[in-house]
């Protein structure tokens, strides 16, 4: 029987915080932006089945990177905390700080429980407000902090290199189209300086529209409205593709 | 719904003990609801009248309200009891879509209220009874379907045109004289406000248009573009074009003898 080595308690979070961002750098990024109606969700999937964006209430949108099952499983827990909430009290009393809230409490106790390992996911947590200025987006790295993020947020894999390329471009007030194209092209960056073609089959797209006239502002944007707004120039061609929004189908 | 009767088993309106009673509670009642089929989707309508025997309890009710983007709910019996278990049933239906990322097909979500109405059972006996008309459009087969309950959530698939309620009867026998297999949306929609008329015509639990107030029965349609409710004025002129006509011929259109 070998005695365990000491281990100090410093050593171990940073152990766990290590393997944690390791896991999550592994997989593809993700980014978040605001646009002038609403919040744009971009990323590159190859799966058509695993979404890494979903759906959780009316005005509020959920993202992930890294390990599936671990983010389905917080996915799944934030749609029933926040179907609960609507139901026991109003539709307007589910938040995204609310439910932001809850990750934290989630993805800290997994990350200090010395039982269990920590997390492989970075979420963010999206609502969309009546005005580009109610627009709030969360980000949950796999320790347990909220960071308060506006703009732009990126994920995953090459988050830093992404998110300050996003910074130095992002504006306010940028149509749909601008703001995916921005998205696609911090997406496409490599660590290297080099540029790669991310085809618009393997990009996932998703908004939360706050034009929408339902009271669930969440939509993907798939097929032909995507590869439209990704050929689209500006400003010319957004409105054309705002009423193909309208009209086009439900998910 | 499995969820919530894990953890919070007395929010579900079927697991609620009740203390014995004498007799029969008292509580608002809901009335007339009425469905018809038409190529391309299905209209849902109810007339705006709640009751507590003889009295009038609420006169602007609203009974219909949308289950998901693709159906409706139109309830009829004790008003309280139908609005929360159309309310849970909104919460699951949205709540599979959102787990599951697919909507439930139109069968499932018709079967799920039929588990709903049965676990009231023991409520409806004592008087308290919810009968739901439940109708949508199958966007797998394309077309608009209507299926109707009993108290023990027994579910029947009805074709062309249902109704539920006190006043079921008279508005049933209105459509059977005048649905036709090719109405049109517009036409479909006068229907089923026809029925309702009558309905009201000859059952005092059921409301007709109330002019004074601006009070319209509520109809909603079903196509595949999803769920739309009428306006306030959209409906109204339908009910006020029925009136007019009812002035010079109260009983309604006639129908051919033969």
């Amino acid at each position: 029987m070998s005695t365990p080595f000491y281990v100090s308690p410093q050593q171990a979070m940073a152990d766990r915080a290590e393997y944690a961002r390791k896991g999550i750098a592994r997989g593809r990024s993700l980014v978040v932006l605001q646009y002038a109606d609403g919040i744009v969700f971009v990323g590159e999937n190859p799966s058509r089945a695993l979404h890494k964006f979903s759906e959780i209430y009316d005005r509020i949108g959920f993202a992930a990177a890294g390990k599936y099952n671990e983010y389905e499983n917080l996915r799944i827990g934030g749609v029933r905390y926040a179907d609960l909430r609507g139901y026991t009290y109003d539709r307007d009393d589910v938040t995204a700080r609310g439910l932001a809230n809850v990750y934290a409490q989630t993805l800290g106790t997994i990350f200090s429980s010395a039982g269990e390992k920590p997390y492989e996911v970075e979420l963010v947590v999206a609502e969309v407000g009546e005005t580009p200025d109610g627009d709030q987006i969360y980000r949950l790295p796999h320790d347990g902090s909220i960071v308060d993020e506006h703009g732009s947020v990126a994920v995953g894999g090459n988050a830093e290199l992404i998110s300050n390329y996003l910074d130095q471009q992002h504006q306010e007030g940028m149509s749909l189209a601008e703001g995916l194209k921005l998205a696609v092209q911090a997406l496409s960056r490599e660590s290297n300086g080099t540029q790669r073609e991310i085809p618009a089959e393997r990009l996932e797209v998703a908004v939360l529209d706050r034009t929408r006239p339902q009271a669930r502002k969440f939509k993907r944007i798939v097929g032909r409205q995507l590869a439209r707004l990704l050929e689209a120039d500006g400003a010319a061609t957004e409105a054309e593709s705002s009423t193909e929004d309208e009209s086009s189908d439900e998910e | 719904m499995d969820f919530l009767s894990e953890h919070q088993p007395e929010m579900l309106p079927g697991k609620r003990q009740l203390p014995p009673t004498q007799g029969v509670i008292e509580a608002p009642h809901g009335t007339t609801i009425v469905a018809v089929t038409f190529p391309g989707g299905v209209v849902l309508a109810g007339d705006r009248r709640a009751t507590m025997g003889n009295v009038i309890a609420q006169r602007d009710i609203e009974k219909v309200f949308p289950a998901d983007e693709y159906s409706a709910v139109g309830i009829a019996g004790t008003a309280g009891l139908a609005v929360e278990m159309v309310k849970l049933f909104q919460l699951e239906l949205e709540h599979f879509e959102k787990v599951e990322g697919a909507q439930l097909s139109l069968e499932g979500k018709a079967n799920r209220l039929s588990t709903m109405i049965r676990s009231n059972l023991g409520m409806a006996m004592q008087g308290l009874a919810v009968v739901p008309l439940f109708a949508g459009f199958d966007v797998d087969r394309d077309k608009g379907r209507i299926f109707s309950y009993d108290v023990t959530g027994g579910r029947s698939e009805e074709h062309g045109f249902a109704a539920t309620g006190s006043g079921s009867i008279f508005a049933r026998g209105a459509m059977k004289k005048l649905y036709r297999g090719d109405l049109t949306e517009a036409e479909a929609t006068t229907l089923v406000v026809q029925a309702l008329y009558d309905a009201a015509d000859d059952d005092s639990a059921t409301g007709g248009p109330d002019v004074a107030r601006r009070i319209y029965p509520i109809v909603t349609v079903i196509t595949e573009d999803g769920f739309r409710r009428l306006t306030d004025d959209e409906s109204s002129e339908i009910a006020r074009s029925i009136l007019e006509r009812r002035l010079e011929q109260p009983d309604g259109p006639r129908a051919a003898l033969l």
